[in-house]
């Protein structure tokens, strides 16, 4: 339970190693570079942009040829317990000997990125022709193309009218509409393409010299000529479908083309990795002061590795390594270390905020209430059994799994077992499954095993104020200890001052008002509390939360120099006790989170025996049972998660915690696929 | 005339899983509609805006346990309906399914809206995942107070 001690290290080496010494720190992970750290006439730092940039690209595309690749050609090896594996361990030997097939690796890239492509290109073309096609299907029967004009002697009009109804309507208003403009009407020709109900396509025809006088009246009952294609439609249909199997053919061989490149897998993720890392070298390249011969790096490190990184370095270069303590007031990056059943609370202490300089590691302390709590509120034994099951085998089966999925997987392993206690004491077995088994299938109405069907401790939905008690008394011992915590923490920083004001009296004040409530008929009464505690009790109570809440009233302010400004500072410091109070409200949700699982999960149950003991009964149970109680142990499982993140975060971290502290990023191999490892 | 207890009672019932049920599907949706916004940007922040978007789902299930206790309480669920139940318990009954139903209703509203800024946040800052879960939760506390009120009084009158 604590931050583990830093070192401050210097390096000073000629710049013919340079390469050398960073790659070497860049395997070994544990500096984190800073920049600067020396000023001295003459040093400089490179700009590296430019190359940056470039390994930045190569690595990118590498990434989405191996995405594609992937995509087509999935990795055999792949599976969920293979997603959890973290980067594979290979030696600096192999990795000098696979520098080789970087080159080919990229154009390997390129070729699968051009394949890619062309076949992003052809899918996009495909339903532009497709809808050609539809739109020249009424026309089918055309044996002209649509911009078919007319002979010599005649004008042909091809189009369609939207809407239209029964053709004969048509010719008969076209007609009538021509007899309008001229005593003798010209002579027209319609022949019907094809009717739909939307649209009619049309063939007229007449003489060339009436060919005006019909347009117009064609305009009239909206006649919209189809188009400006010279092909005769059923043609120009073949073609289009012709063009569309040459693209799914096309499509077909880039794709085959693609899945030809699977052996090359292994090159292109090396070779990703291998820009990954070269473009990190360059970022951290740009920090370093460097001289003409010379280049200097300033960093932090855990103090286990320094000295055997200092001997490393010295041993291999011309290299001078200075190792020294870092100040008070520096902001060393702060790293975690803990004992295996509460370094999962890393990821959470780590969420919220990592503790800053004079803070202490809270991991240890959160651990055991956290996994109080998330048990408590999930308080179901067989839904605690699946996680420990599931994440049990996935710690077992999973050797190199990256360390900060291990530490969630192993935050749901404790979490389950504590899920598996409380379902327990709370005789929670997937709800009462157990009980709506035996009653339905094999007619035992009563079965009393305890812990499956009946409780160890007591039933909370049948008494749900005795749990209300328990979970506000658990939320008083959570927020007394972060009271405590920072008590502490005054101590440690000899600010006896702050501990009286800031923490004993608002202990006393809290803590005798609570034993003064409980004393109290109204109370009693209320929660059902089967101890009494006297009225001597009650008196004594209330003087130790009288000087309480005196003490807060005199020093709550005692930051300000005005002594009337200081009073009312400390009265409004007081008015703080409502916050206490709704903490201590807010871990009822201990009691209403651990209900909400354990009935919905019976109303599952009952839902699934309802049609009784059947074949087709048997059938409908275990599908309600097998969706049902996913579903709420997925919603549960996260209810859970959240809330009692947040009971850490609000409630107990409130009391003593800041946070502030600067994340540890060592120079390292930030990749994806494998990991250099210089040999021991 | 049978007394019309049981009916007011049934009703409270209904409200309790109906309004709550509305407001969850109201904030899951519109965090829904920021998380595919999200996604398609970033197909890598699928599991974290999931579990962002539901986390204001929580009322529509605490209004359901509220309608079974309440239904069981009665004896819809179970046998021996208390079909002749007076109006006052009726009412009672009523009385202490509407804080679930209105703060399940409003809550799931007010977190949705919250859930949607913490996707929000979550997609410019993947990193402050934990922090951008709290604060839809502190939402969610009134909505677990309301479901105590409704708990403890249903318990109270059977």
């Amino acid at each position: 339970m604590s931050k583990v001690p830093m070192k401050h290290i210097f390096i000073a080496g000629l710049k013919t190693d340079r390469k050398h010494v960073l790659e070497m720190l860049q395997r070994a992970g544990v500096v984190q570079i800073e920049s600067g750290g020396i000023e001295h006439e003459g040093l400089m730092t490179m700009n590296v942009m430019g190359d940056k940039a470039l390994f930045d690209r190569s690595s990118n595309q590498a990434g989405q040829a191996l995405e594609i690749l992937n995509k087509l050609a999935p990795d055999q090896e792949a599976g969920l317990l293979k997603s959890l594996e973290g980067a594979e361990v290979i030696s600096v030997d192999e990795y000098t000997r696979r520098l080789d097939i970087i080159s080919d690796a990229m154009k390997t890239a390129d070729r699968i990125l051009a394949l890619d492509k062309r076949i992003t290109e052809a899918k996009a073309q495909i339903p532009r022709l497709q809808n050609r096609i539809e739109s020249l299907k009424p026309w089918m029967t055309l044996d002209v193309p649509l911009n078919y004009e007319g002979t010599e002697k005649t004008a042909a009009f091809i189009g369609s009218i939207k809407n239209a109804g029964a053709p004969e309507e048509i010719l008969k208003s076209l007609l009538d509409d021509l007899e309008e403009t001229r005593d003798e009407a010209p002579a027209v020709s319609m022949s019907v393409v094809s009717a739909a109900k939307e649209q009619t396509c049309l063939f007229f025809v007449c003489l060339r010299e009436d060919a005006y006088l019909v347009e117009n009246a064609l305009k009239k009952i909206g006649f919209a000529r189809a188009g400006l294609s010279g092909t005769i439609p059923s043609a120009e249909a073949e073609k289009a479908a012709g063009e569309i199997k040459a693209l799914e053919a096309e499509i077909v061989s880039a794709e085959e083309g693609i899945r030809g490149f699977a052996s090359e897998r292994k090159d292109l993720e090396f070779t990703a990795d291998y820009y990954q890392m070269r473009a990190d070298k360059y970022d951290v390249l740009s920090k370093l002061p460097q001289s003409d011969r010379a280049f200097f790096i300033n960093g932090y490190l855990p103090a286990a590795y320094a000295e055997g990184l200092k001997k490393k370095i010295e041993q291999k270069f011309d290299a001078e390594v200075e190792i020294t303590e870092p100040a008070e007031d520096e902001n060393v990056p702060v790293v975690l270390r803990n004992n295996p059943f509460s370094d999962p609370m890393e990821t959470v202490v780590e969420s919220y905020s990592l503790p800053g300089s004079g803070e202490i590691d809270p991991s240890f302390i959160l651990s055991l209430f956290y996994y109080l709590f998330f048990g408590l509120m999930l308080s179901d034994a067989g839904y605690g059994l699946l996680m420990v099951l599931g994440c049990g085998l996935a710690l077992l089966k999973v050797k190199n799994m990256k360390p900060g999925m291990k530490k969630l997987v192993k935050l749901f392993f404790f979490s389950g077992i504590s899920t598996v206690f409380w379902g327990l004491m709370f005789g929670s077995f997937f709800g009462d499954a157990v009980k709506v088994i035996a009653a339905t299938w094999f007619n035992v109405p009563d079965l009393r095993i305890p812990g499956l069907t009946v409780p160890i401790w007591f039933e909370p939905v049948s008494e749900p104020m005795r749990m209300l008690v328990f979970a506000f008394g658990l939320g008083v011992v959570h927020l007394f200890t972060g009271l405590g915590i920072k008590g502490y923490l005054c101590l440690k920083a000899k600010d006896f001052e702050g501990f009286l004001c800031d923490v004993v009296f608002w202990a006393m004040f809290v803590g005798g008002g609570i034993v003064y409530l409980l004393t109290m008929d109204m109370v009693k009464g209320m929660f059902n509390l089967p101890f009494e505690l006297g009225p001597a009790a009650a008196n004594a109570a209330a003087i130790v939360a009288g000087i309480g809440a005196v003490g807060v009233v005199l020093t709550g302010g005692r930051e300000s120099k005005n002594p009337v400004k200081r009073l009312l500072k400390g009265a409004y410091a007081a008015y703080g006790v409502t916050g206490w109070l709704s903490d201590i409200l807010s871990y009822s949700r201990l009691l209403a989170l651990g209900l909400a699982t354990g009935i919905i999960a019976q109303v599952f149950n009952k839902m699934g025996s309802m049609f009784g003991a059947t074949i087709p009964g048997l059938l409908i149970f275990i599908l309600v049972f097998l969706i049902g109680h996913v579903l709420n142990l997925g919603i549960n499982v996260l209810g859970a998660y959240v809330h009692t993140n947040r009971l850490q975060f609000v409630e107990f971290f409130g009391k003593f915690y800041e946070g502030g502290g600067k994340e540890y990023a060592p120079f390292t191999e930030n990749t994806k696929y494998y990991s250099v490892k210089e040999e021991k | 005339m049978a007394s019309s207890g049981i009916f007011w009672a049934v009703l409270g019932a209904a409200l309790a899983a109906g309004c709550a049920g509305a407001g969850s599907a109201i904030g899951v949706g519109i965090a829904g509609r920021a998380a595919s916004g999200v996604v398609t940007q970033e197909p890598g922040m699928f599991s974290k805006v999931l579990i962002l978007q539901l986390l204001p789902g929580t009322q529509g299930i605490y209004g359901l346990l509220i309608a079974f206790i309440a239904l069981s309480q009665i004896g819809l669920l179970g046998g021996g309906a208390q079909m002749n139940m007076e109006l006052t318990k009726g009412l009672m009954y009523f009385a202490a399914c509407l804080p679930m139903a209105i703060g399940g209703l409003i809550s799931a509203i007010a977190q949705g809206k919250c859930a949607v800024s913490a996707i929000g946040l979550v997609a410019k800052r993947p990193d402050q995942f934990g922090k951008s879960m709290i604060f839809p939760a502190m939402v969610e506390t009134y909505a677990i107070l309301a479901l105590l009120v409704s708990i403890l009084s249903i318990n109270g009158i059977g």
